[in-house]
């Protein structure tokens, strides 16, 4: 055991390491945001009162969700660049990332939705409002809030997904990382660098969607605690 | 356009599939005896003893499963192990099934109605015995579903342990795809594989999720 621990790397090429945390920063945010929206919308779709719209979204939900993100990026990146359809990678992965990430969501709002008392369907329908006007002020909201820390979980973990666009060479923090480890040659420390990154990017997004959960969830700031 | 991929190219690949099983199982085997020793830890007095378990399952759950591959492969030599991709891709998918395992099953431990433990106090069972006969039984039936749902990620986090060299199907579909240049029909078998492992597995766990949550009504 004579190894030599040297994390001297840092000290050169914390710029590339700086670029990679802003670049999977990113990617997260803006894959949670259309991620929210598409799955939204498939939760909607499947409480519709269309068979067709609802099987549709059963095949898409079902088929992302059993299978593995890296074998959907390569899909997205490889396959349908061979039919035709190229992107760059950063395109694949942001892509790949939201249709992966939006099936996840729309199982997590649809379980909100149907989690809703039909009592207060029955009072919407006796106030007479229009269908769109009871999805969007008596069904969304109760139903998200209810299910906001599941939707924060998935979110976390996919930002920790990010990580795997790095195997169809989108610009991120792994990226980065096995770039430094094949100068370097500092493959363990390096790797064990950005698993701090990791943790650390998780922590503070934990953070982040609890202060953002007080600050659109009312009643979560007067209880103090979810629901 | 698609002639050059043929019947041969399936065979390798469910040979891939094979060991994409293999670590599979492993990943739930020992990652479940490891979550196991976890959840009795989560939910014991001893406060030092539900810290550590703690303090595991954030730092596991806030890292990457393809950094944590990288790092088991690359550090388990600096230790003097020399590993084979496969010891490494084990550890790797170990370490991280045992966190989520670990929540899963003390948050089921937990979900056992607190009159339980008492009633089982009362009837002077000792602490394995409240364990094995009270709460346990129930806790399964609460933890089944989820635990058969995170198997799904078992399978499909087990594609990671391509890329530090395991050749499972994943790894395998690379090499075919590099030999055939057929990337789309390539990954689009092996995404009907994974699909034709997990879907069965995600219907069993909505199907224990109805029973059990009928039986307790």
């Amino acid at each position: 055991m004579s190894y030599q621990f040297s994390f001297s790397f840092i000290e050169k090429y914390w710029p590339l390491l700086f670029d990679g945390t802003l670049a999977t920063i990113r990617m997260s945010i803006i894959v949670t945001v259309l991620g929210f929206i598409l799955g939204t919308l498939c939760a909607v779709a499947s409480s519709s009162r269309h068979t067709s719209l609802r099987i549709l979204v059963a095949i898409y939900v079902e088929s992302i969700r059993n299978t593995p993100l890296l074998v959907q990026l390569f899909l997205v990146y490889f396959g349908l660049a061979s039919l035709g359809l190229k992107y760059s990678a950063e395109t694949s992965a942001l892509i790949g990332l939201t249709i992966n990430v939006g099936a996840y969501s729309s199982e997590i709002i649809r379980a909100g939705l149907q989690a809703i008392h039909p009592g207060q369907l029955e009072a919407a329908d006796t106030l007479g409002l229009s269908r769109l006007q009871v999805l969007a002020g008596v069904m969304l909201p109760p139903a998200l809030e209810k299910v906001y820390p599941a939707l924060v979980s998935q979110y976390v973990l996919l930002m920790l997904a990010t990580s795997v666009a790095s195997q169809i060479s989108a610009e991120e923090l792994t990226g980065a990382a096995s770039r430094i480890q094949s100068i370097t040659f500092r493959s363990f420390e390096v790797y064990i660098v950005i698993l701090g990154i990791y943790l650390a990017l998780s922590f503070a997004m934990r953070g982040l969607f609890r202060l953002l959960g007080l600050l659109i969830f009312p009643r979560q700031r007067r209880l103090g605690t979810n629901l | 356009m698609f002639t050059n991929f043929s019947l041969v190219h399936i065979q390798v690949l469910l040979n891939g599939l094979l060991w994409t099983v293999i670590l599979s199982m492993i990943s739930f085997v020992f990652g479940g005896l490891v979550g196991f020793a976890l959840a009795l830890g989560g939910i014991s007095k001893n406060r030092a003893v539900a810290g550590l378990v703690n303090a595991y399952i954030s730092l596991v759950q806030g890292t990457p499963v393809l950094i944590l591959m990288f790092v088991i492969y690359f550090g388990l030599p600096i230790v003097g192990i020399e590993v084979s991709s496969l010891v490494a891709a084990s550890v790797a998918m170990v370490i991280f099934s045992s966190a989520f395992l670990g929540t899963i099953w003390r948050a089921s431990l937990q979900s056992v109605a607190r009159t339980q433990w008492e009633a089982a106090d009362c009837l002077a069972l000792s602490g394995w015995q409240r364990m094995g006969l009270v709460v346990l039984p129930q806790a399964v039936r609460i933890a089944t579903p989820p635990t058969v749902g995170f198997m799904v990620q078992i399978v499909k986090n087990t594609s990671l342990a391509s890329v530090i060299g395991m050749a499972e199907v994943t790894y395998i579909a690379k090499q075919v795809n590099a030999s055939t240049f057929q990337p789309f029909t390539t990954y689009l078998v092996i995404a009907l594989f994974y699909f034709a492992i997990c879907f069965p597995l995600s219907v069993l766990s909505r199907r224990f999720e109805r029973i059990y949550s009928v039986s307790r009504r």
